[in-house]
């Protein structure tokens, strides 16, 4: 469904959908909003640079949410934070994505009980598109992450919204323990 | 203090300033409690606190320069809230002492030190936030952590947390 699997012909001419053309020009370049709220955002910093090296994704930090597709909420909401991450996400021009990483952002982390200050999941107050679980996701789960984001944009099509189209991602999604069961028996003969 | 061997020159030291201010101020203050971890006193009669102060940070023998902290702790059988400062001249004699005060546990009040160490100022406030303690003559009586509409003080032992907040669900 991508765009190199559509057919070229002989005088270099792509012939595609204008979805796959407009959904690979936006998946490939994914700005995040360039903010952090705790130690996920240590994390997510590494994962900017070059070990982990984003920008092979064409992702790559912006300073400003008007800038910005995608909102990394990294680390603890507090509650006088989050009617600024609600600020910051209404700042952002549509269509923008928004991935939860992390514990507390998902769900309250270890503040769940006794942190009367703590948001208990950024979902409360913003649509969540991607969950990434850990304390904090190591930078190969955010990438994990990251590319769950850039499925879901595939999956877009014009006409159609985001809940169709987390539906079809749903739909398509593949088990990963296939895979990691076949790597295993390789590694293992 | 008698057995005078197992006492550590430190604590020497502060039993020596808690004399020099036992002498000025009498029954205002406990006697003194000389353990090992922190030698400290009650101000019982909380209303001479700030003349107790001062005179800690101003006599040529005491020089408190240094309030290290200030902190707020809950009695909840004796139905009172209280603070902890901890004191010391630094750089100049060395010396360490403690001081506890204590007030009733709902709208409780103590007079403010912010006027004669400025780290009192954001710890006053914290104690506020945190334990619903008023401190009578500090410039700015607000909260300095949870937000300014807050409800409750969330480190009294028996603190429930609110329902809602504008409108955003608190509890789990």
């Amino acid at each position: 469904m991508g765009l190199h699997d559509a057919a070229i012909t002989r005088h270099n001419v792509l012939v595609t959908s204008v979805d796959n053309v407009l959904n690979w020009a936006r998946l490939s370049s994914l700005w995040p909003m360039g903010f952090g709220l705790a130690c996920c955002a240590i994390e997510m910093m590494a994962t900017n640079a070059s070990n982990y090296d984003l920008e092979r994704f064409g992702i790559f930090p912006r300073s400003s949410p008007r800038q910005s597709d995608l909102m990394i909420v990294a680390g603890t909401v507090t509650m006088k934070m989050a009617e600024r991450v609600i600020r910051l996400y209404e700042q952002m021009p549509e269509p923008r994505y928004v991935l939860s990483m992390g514990s507390c952002s998902n769900c309250g982390g270890p503040y769940w009980e006794h942190g009367y200050h703590v948001l208990k999941g950024v979902d409360r107050v913003i649509p969540v598109d991607v969950y990434v679980p850990g304390c904090p996701p190591r930078p190969e789960a955010l990438i994990g992450g990251l590319m769950k984001v850039q499925e879901l944009i595939r999956m877009e099509q014009i006409g159609i919204s985001r809940a169709d189209a987390l539906k079809k991602l749903e739909e398509k999604a593949l088990d990963p323990r296939v895979f990691v069961e076949q790597e295993r028996k390789v590694a293992q003969a | 203090m008698e057995e005078g061997k197992a006492v550590s020159q430190s604590v020497q030291q502060s039993a020596a300033a808690y004399s020099m201010i036992q002498e000025q101020f009498g029954s205002a203050l406990s006697p003194l409690d000389a353990n090992e971890t922190m030698p400290f006193f009650e101000v019982v009669e909380t209303a001479r606190w700030v003349e107790i102060a001062h005179f800690m940070r101003d006599h040529a023998k005491l020089k408190f320069n240094y309030l290290a902290c200030l902190t707020g702790v809950d009695y909840p059988a004796e139905e009172k809230v209280g603070i902890i400062c901890n004191f010391e001249s630094l750089a100049l004699l060395g010396h360490k002492l403690a001081v506890k005060l204590k007030c009733q546990r709902h709208g409780g009040s103590l007079p403010s030190i912010s006027c004669l160490w400025h780290t009192a100022n954001w710890h006053e406030r914290e104690v506020f936030d945190l334990f619903g303690i008023t401190f009578a003559g500090h410039p700015e009586m607000r909260r300095i952590l949870c937000p300014d509409d807050w409800e409750g003080s969330p480190l009294l032992k028996d603190y429930k947390v609110q329902q809602s907040y504008r409108g955003i669900k608190v509890p789990y």
